[in-house]
Formats: C-alpha cells, structure tokens, sequence
C-alpha cells in the first residue's frame, strides 16, 4: 500500500521508498473503528438474513427469510403496511418539508432583509431538539386533555376541525409526518440558503438588468442554480426517512398504533429483533428487515449518485 | 412610486410569513418551559399564560430531580458525547491528512470505503453490533456507545477535514519538512491548528445526533447506571405519563442545555453550515 513513490518526485527518477509507516499509522485507527464496528457488522447483518434457527441450529436457508417476510400471513401483513406507511412518510416530507425549506430560504435570502438571523435561529431550533423532547412536546400540545390545540384553533375559528389526529389510525401517520416535518425543516432551509448566497452577484444583476425580477427571476434564474442542492436534500430526506424510527416510538410507543397506522420499517426492526409484549425476539427476521432497509437505501442512494446527480448541470462560476 | 409601495407590500408579507414561521418553530418549546413553572391547575386552566407569582410553582422540578437520576444522565451523555466527537476529531482528523497528504496506491479506494458510512446509516448494522457488544461483554457500558458513535461520526469527517487540509499550503509543510519535523509533527503542530474551524464545525454536527440519539442507548446500554438523557427521560416520562408538572419538568430540563448551547454557538453552526461544508 505504501510502496509506491511520492509525487513530491514525480518529475525526478523514481526511488524505491522504504514503506511509509506514517501513512499506516495515520490511517490505521480510524480504518480499525470503522471496520469493526461498522462495516463489519453490516455484512454480517447481511450475512444473517440468509440463515434461521431450524431445530435449535442455524442454518442456510437461502432466501427463505425474504419469502416469508414478502408472503407468509403473519408477516407479509406488517411488512407490506410498515413499507407502505414509511414511502407515505416519505412523500409527505418531499412534499411539505422541502418545498417549505426552499420557500423559507428563499425569503431568508432576500437581500437586505432585517432579523434575518433571526429567523435563521428560531426556524432551526427544533432541529436541534430530541426526538424525544419534541414527541412529547407535540403528544400534550395535541392532547384533547390539555386542549392547547382546541384553544388555538378557537382564535382562527377552527375549533370544530379539531379531533384528537395521533390517535385516529386515519390521521396518526399526517400527523406523526408533520411532526417530523416541523423538527427538520430547518435542514433544508440551511442548505438552499447556503446555495441561493453562492450565487454570484452577477447573474442576478444581468437578470435584473433583462427585466427579470421577483417571481419570475426565482423560477427562471435561482431554482435551476440551486437544482443540486434540492436533489442533495432530496436523497438526505430519503435515507432520513426509511431509516426513522425514534420519532414515531416516542410519539406512539413501539406498538406504532393506533392498530399500526403509523409501523414505519425502524420501529418494524425493532419489534422483530427485539421482541414486544408478548412478541419474541427473532434475530434472523430482524437482519432480513435490515437487509432489506439497506437494500431500499442503496437503490435510492445508487439511483440519485448515478443517474439524478449525472444529469444534473452544474453550473460553474 | 408605485412601484415602491409594491415592494413595501412585498417585504411585509415576506416578514409575516418569516414571523409565523418562527412562532410556529419556537412556540412549542415556549409553552413547554413556562407551563413547567405552574402549578396543576394553573397548566390545565389557563395553558397560554406567563406563571404568575400565584400559579409559580416548581413542584415538576422536585419530582424529577428526587426521583429520576438526571444527574447521572446527564454525566452519562456528557462522557460519551465528548468522548466519542474527541475521538472523532482524532482519528477522523488523522486519515483525513493522510487521504490528502500522500499519493499511495489505494488511496481513492480507502476514501471511498470510507465514504460509504456517510450514506449507508450505522443502524442497519444493528444486529450484528448488538452481538458483537455481547461476546466482548461490552453491553449496558459507556465504551459500547462510544465506540458505535465514533465509527458514525468518522466517514463525515474525513470528508469535510480532507477537503479543507487540501487548502493548507505544500510551500508550509515542506518548510517544515527541510526543518526536518517529522511527519507527526507536521501533522499535530502545523496542519491541525490550521485546520481548526474545520474541526469546529465537524464537532457540532458529530455532537447533534450522538446527544439526541435514542436508538443505541436503547439497545446496547439501558442498564440504570449507563442511560442517557435522551433515554432517562423517555423512560421517566413514560413513567409519569399523568404527572404533568413531572413531565413538563423533565422536558424542560432535557430542553434546557441544547438551548443554551445553541443560543452560545448558534452563529458558529450556521456560518459552519452555510460555509459550504456540504456542497
């Protein structure tokens, strides 16, 4: 690995160095960590999703883990509706939270603005919070009992609108989905922001110059600059979200009720490999629901790195 | 004229668009720590209220500093998240130098091996780590938690301090070199100090998510004398989930060091953020 010669020398003769130790001893701590207690237990996960426990042993069973979560009844079930919640969670973020990230940016971005960091500091607090602050923070404010919420809508004139959403199996999902949206909002608005203040002055004087201003100089000049950036959000909210799991078991338990309205694929994992009430713990099934969140995972990360980020233009300045 | 007035109309409507939004992001957080200061029926009766001298009251704070052992939580996720972002920096810091200092055969390899943490999240390994933790006998301990949070937080930051060690001048480490420093000392004495607000920003992001992570703790160390205060205070909430004055408490307390922390260094992490860490 260290053998080869520096390029501080390259127009020189090559020289045969004796073996750099240094760059051994720079690498080798963090490529020991990582290994150990990353990589190597993700392959191993892996590796798990191909056996079972028959008669007390385990043993090879190919692909029969994933035929039986994909189509034996007591699984199937689960499986099909965690997966269908979580792409649910999904587009709800890519359809609120983003769009809402770029339309607080962008007014963020307004040239002289005042109490703008302000804003900045306020809008980004929640992010900061814990799922489990901001699960019981929303679990009272929604809360028939307490009636905030009932409270709030009555100064709009809503109050009959309101209905106790985290525990109808109808809106629980919105509901936990919005939560999720309202903590996390300020990551996009960071990065489209930070996008929108790289753009050069230039370009937006010859815009202004060419008449073109406001509206139709967001559309047309701002957002295919700042392209990139959405699809960068786009992919973080995607593995964000299929890996989720903290929000919805501080906010509906681990049970993700009301009757599994709101059983996304991390708090699936962690009633299969952990076990729940009177639910066992099962350890191939819970690596067969990993496998199958990283494969989910690398499909979305291979998709955006090899086709979206390809076509994307990038515009140098 | 007119067209003056258009743009007052349009910045009053941008200002109370922004100003929704921040009461929106902040109120939640707002009516959690002054309810915490009232008393029962104060919380119920009037939610929206300031506590006044006659519905002040810190009845949730004496529950929960007499029954819960936030002190230890809090040590708890004080030890672990300083010791996994120190070691974070270190070794992060460290491959980051040698993946742009040296061309060596496997370089591009060993930067895109460590690049895959940065998008393939920890958690999916979780099985696996869990097992591994069991056979070194390393559960319900503060090392089992560090060791997973230090194997998080290097991918990105080996990515964010190599592309910055990439700006610090050849013409100075060579100088260092002819004074014939060492290669260490080239590292520790002259590219780090440089590489500081780097090193600050990578901290900020490594510590966000160890501090509030409920995952981990759950799983690899829920023993009474190990958890954390995101899980101590989940597991006490839980616990007096009909206490309000308890429960409002305890989030507030929960609340309390992150907003602090964030009121201090707000202006770092988004200078950090906006700077073009991640571009």
């Amino acid at each position: 690995m260290s053998n080869t010669p520096s390029t501080h020398d390259a127009t020189g003769p090559i020289i045969k160095r004796p073996t750099r130790w240094h760059i051994v001893v720079f690498l080798l701590p963090a490529f020991i960590v990582y290994s150990a207690v990353m990589i190597l237990p993700l392959i191993e996960t892996l590796r798990l999703s191909l056996f079972n426990t028959v008669d007390g042993q385990s043993t090879f069973v190919g692909l029969g883990n994933f035929k039986v979560l994909f189509g034996d009844e007591r699984w199937a079930h689960d499986f099909w509706n965690a997966l269908k919640n979580n792409f649910i969670f999904f587009v709800i973020h890519m359809l609120v939270q983003n769009p809402m990230g770029v339309a607080l940016a962008a007014m963020l971005s307004l040239p002289k603005l005042r109490f703008a960091s302000f804003y900045r500091t306020a809008i980004f607090l929640p992010t900061l919070l814990s799922f489990v602050i901001v699960g019981f923070i929303w679990k009272l404010i929604l809360s028939p009992i307490w009636g905030v919420s009932p409270f709030l809508m009555d100064l709009v004139g809503l109050k009959s609108l309101f209905s106790p959403w985290l525990g109808k199996p109808g809106s629980a999902l919105i509901a936990v989905s919005l939560i999720s949206v309202w903590q996390y909002v300020g990551i996009p608005m960071m990065l489209i922001y930070a996008a929108l203040l790289n753009i050069p002055e230039e370009v937006i004087e010859a815009a202004e110059c060419d008449g073109v201003t406001g509206w139709s100089q967001f559309w047309k000049i701002k957002l295919p600059l700042i392209l990139p950036a959405i699809g960068i959000i786009s992919i973080l909210t995607f593995v964000g979200n299929f890996n989720a799991f903290d929000l919805v078991y501080t906010v509906q338990g681990a049970l993700a009720g009301p009757d599994g309205s709101t059983d996304i694929l991390g708090t699936l994992l962690y009633r299969t490999f952990f076990g729940f009430q009177l639910q066992l713990g099962d350890r191939s099934m819970g690596a067969t629901i990993a496998t199958v969140m990283f494969l989910i995972i690398l499909a979305g990360v291979s998709l955006y790195l090899f086709v979206i980020q390809r076509r994307m233009r990038r515009y140098q300045f | 004229m007119s067209k003056a007035r258009a743009s007052l109309t349009r910045t009053s409507l941008v200002h109370l668009a922004l100003i929704s939004y921040a009461i929106i992001s902040v109120f939640p957080v707002f009516l959690t720590l002054i309810n915490s200061m009232k008393d029962r029926n104060a919380i119920f009766r009037n939610p929206m209220q300031l506590p006044s001298p006659k519905t002040f009251d810190l009845v949730g704070y004496y529950t929960v500093l007499g029954q819960g052992d936030f002190a230890t939580y809090f040590q708890n996720s004080f030890i672990v998240t300083v010791a996994a972002i120190a070691l974070v920096l270190l070794f992060g810091a460290m491959a980051a130098f040698a993946l742009s200092e040296y061309r060596f055969r496997g370089n591009t390899l060993m930067g895109l091996y460590l690049a895959i943490g940065i998008m393939i999240p920890i958690r999916l390994g979780t099985v696996a780590i869990l097992q591994g933790m069991v056979a070194t006998g390393l559960v319900n301990t503060l090392t089992a938690l560090i060791l997973v949070y230090t194997a998080q937080g290097i991918p990105l930051a080996v990515f964010i301090l190599s592309e910055f060690m990439r700006t610090v001048s050849d013409d100075l480490k060579n100088a260092g070199r002819i004074d014939g420093l060492s290669e260490y000392s080239i590292f520790f004495r002259l590219v780090l100090p440089l590489v500081r607000p780097a090193m600050a920003t990578v901290a900020v992001f490594t510590m966000i998510p160890i501090w509030n992570d409920l995952w981990f703790p759950l799983i690899l160390a829920p023993s009474e004398a190990t958890k954390t205060v995101t899980l101590g205070s989940q597991i006490f909430i839980g616990q007096f989930v009909t206490n309000w004055n308890a429960v409002l408490a305890a989030l507030s307390l929960a609340i309390f060091p992150v907003l602090v922390l964030y009121l201090v260094f707000s202006r770092q992490l988004i200078r950090g953020i906006t700077s073009g860490a991640v571009k």
